[in-house]
């Protein structure tokens, strides 16, 4: 299982692209696709150079019925820096 | 403190002021153009980087260069005014002496370019494949043991380099650097070019070393000139990179860099091509170069020092322990004794290492004009110097930095830590190094050892670009990612200095939570073994590797 993952054009902060189209900056809020599936939402979000960008396939596993990312990269990626709380983390 | 701005009689083409403006202005509508969809990322992508803008993982980055790491107090309050308006409130001092703000926006970056240059900065070739900032001692000008102050060279380096039109697409990045010094604080021969200051029959010069790094195939400078007269410098530097230019290797940029051409090419050859290429050039360089030296040797005039007596140093020594413990640690010996190099440590126990808050450098900026002759160095240890301060006013000084969380007294020590920004900012990044690097200054801090360890370097990357210098580290850590998880491997016996050694590898590597114990356990064997007097990486040359190695794998496996 897959989500399409990118950077907002403007802000660079990470999002990921929802069922609607649209683009969420929470993962639990984003589309899960597989196979064939993901490379076609990959290439439709690649293609919306005026929304995002870096778009990219990251991992994911279903639990609690929404979807968590199976490598550490990305679960990074919706939080923020483990440094101090600074990024998403803070709200 | 060097005056950035132009000479009044400065012709007008050769105005900084208006060439970062038209640089600032082409690239603010550069932006605007990939905001309006005219431009492709593809196609943005390599104008962004030219303007030292990354896409990291949570944000853009923005990286501005501090040239050879030296700053005014006005420079240092635009940067908190940059880190202020359109950041998080703060900037990361890096391993290059750059800056680095990790949250802007794309649409702001114009307008952050813009208040740089109104202090003299800018952004321009921290970034893409150029000549990169060139980087030099950070005690340069003050320090006891120099031969010559290295910064009017760096500067000389940096105008002939920035926006030079033979070297805006080389093979890949291309760092220099250059010490004054015979100890070399400035990693020379772990650049594609280090330039030592020397002196033969009492004429000065530079020993030439090319082709060192560090990255993924680490290697140590080699000699291309042992003595290169100084009127020479800027032909013989042409001569360089323009021979690699050439021969560089631009079909894999994982052997583009100039260590790989030296590597294989032989040294010989390289010094044949370069010389070769020097006769050819050096007659189209009438002088004007040194001209442009003398007058910069003007601006970088020694400030004035003091005489005055030492009494208020001696008496905050004798009264005060916590005052006595930072002297110890975060001086070092001015050419003038009544004076000191003071290091502000940006490694607090637990914070991020380099870290700066907009507050930390307006206080920087304040006690720089009130105590240091408005001097002020970014080290690329992540530290702050204030190279000329008078002992005297060091009790006041210290003070004001401990009530601005800048007190720490640990520099050189083992919570001193070089550390990348790594999987928590970088997108190169194949695991976390901060929070590594924050582990092991708490744990050293709550077992309160790291002045009986005393003088220890430990360097952290996230990834094997080695931003972190872990080859160069007495204990280096450099972390990947192994079947899905953070691993960390050591590495001990590194050295960074004129006597640069790479550290050896200690086997199978630790995971996230297991890295800072055996850290620890490295620090314990050492304060078993060490002989009277001897620090860390004198004990590591004396008994070699094999009894810490002991150390980190067998108490690993009685724990298991």
């Amino acid at each position: 299982m897959m989500v399409v993952s990118a950077n907002r054009l403007i802000e660079g902060d990470a999002v990921w692209l929802t069922a609607d189209g649209g683009f969420t900056p929470r993962i639990e809020a984003a589309a899960v696709f597989e196979g064939a599936q993901a490379e076609a939402a990959l290439a439709g979000a690649a293609a919306r150079q005026a929304e995002v960008v870096g778009a990219a396939l990251a991992p994911v596993e279903m639990r609690g019925g929404v979807p968590v990312p199976t490598h550490f990269r990305e679960a990074f990626r919706t939080r923020g820096p483990s440094n101090y709380d600074h990024g998403k983390q803070a709200g | 403190m060097f005056d950035h701005a132009p000479p009044a009689d400065a012709a007008p083409d050769l105005d900084p002021a208006a060439f970062l403006a038209a640089r600032n202005a082409q690239f603010r509508a550069q932006v605007a153009r990939r905001l309006d969809g005219s431009l492709t990322e593809d196609e943005f992508k390599p104008l962004r980087l030219m303007n030292g803008v990354y896409l990291q993982l949570h944000a853009y980055m923005l990286r501005v260069a501090i040239p050879y790491g030296s700053l005014n107090p006005d420079q240092m309050r635009a940067l908190a005014d940059i880190a202020e308006r359109w950041d998080k409130g703060y900037g990361h001092w890096t391993t290059r002496q750059n800056i680095q703000f990790n949250w802007p926006k794309l649409s702001d970056i114009p307008d952050m370019l813009d208040r740089l240059a109104q202090a003299g900065l800018h952004a321009i070739q921290t970034s893409g494949n150029t000549i990169r900032n060139v980087t030099a001692d950070h005690f340069a000008g003050a320090a006891a043991d120099e031969i010559a102050d290295p910064r009017p060279v760096a500067e000389l380096i940096r105008q002939w380099s920035t926006d030079h039109p033979e070297f805006q697409f080389l093979p890949r990045k291309f760092k220099i650097a250059i010490t004054g010094s015979p100890n070399d604080r400035a990693v020379t021969k772990a650049h594609d070019i280090g330039l030592r200051m020397v002196t033969r029959d009492g004429a000065p010069g530079f020993e030439v070393v090319v082709g060192g790094g560090l990255g993924r195939t680490p290697m140590i400078g080699k000699v291309l000139r042992d003595f290169l007269p100084r009127a020479d410098l800027l032909p013989y530097l042409e001569a360089i990179v323009s021979v690699w230019n050439l021969l560089g290797r631009r079909d894999n940029k994982y052997k583009a860099r100039i260590k790989i051409t030296v590597h294989e090419h032989g040294i010989d050859a390289i010094r044949e091509r370069v010389e070769a290429r020097f006769d050819a050039l050096r007659p189209l360089f009438g002088g004007e170069d040194q001209a442009v030296l003398a007058a910069l040797e003007a601006r970088f005039a020694a400030p004035e020092l003091s005489d005055r007596p030492v009494d208020p140093y001696e008496e905050a020594r004798a009264a005060d322990p916590v005052f006595r413990a930072w002297s110890d640690t975060n001086l070092a010996p001015h050419r003038a004794p009544r004076h000191a190099i003071v290091t502000v440590s940006m490694k607090a126990h637990g914070a991020t290492p380099g870290d700066c808050t907009s507050a930390q450098m307006r206080v920087l900026a304040d006690l720089a004009e009130r105590f240091g002759h408005g001097d002020i160095r970014i080290s690329h240890e992540q530290n702050v110097i204030l190279p000329h301060v008078h002992r005297a006013d060091l009790p006041e000084l210290h003070a004001a930095l401990r009530a601005a969380g800048m007190g720490t007294a640990n520099v050189g020590l083992a919570s001193d830590i070089i550390a990348c920004p790594g999987m928590d900012y970088c997108a190169l990044a194949t695991a976390r190094s901060i929070p590594v690097a924050q582990g092991i200054a708490t744990r050293v801090e709550e077992l309160r050892i790291e002045h009986e360890v005393g003088p220890m370097k430990i360097k952290v990357s996230g990834c094997i670009n080695a931003c972190g210098h872990h080859h160069l580290g007495h204990i280096g850590i450099l972390g990947l990612e192994r079947a899905g998880v953070e691993t960390y491997q050591i590495t001990l016996g590194g050295d960074a200095t004129e006597e640069m050694a790479l550290g050896a590898r200690m086997g199978p590597g630790f995971a996230y939570d297991e890295v800072v114990g055996a850290v620890e356990r490295i620090m314990r064997a050492y304060l078993d073994l060490r002989a009277e007097g001897e620090v860390f990486a004198d004990t590591v040359r004396r008994l070699g590797t094999a009894p810490f190695k002991a150390a980190l794998y067998e108490e690993a496996r009685d724990a298991a």
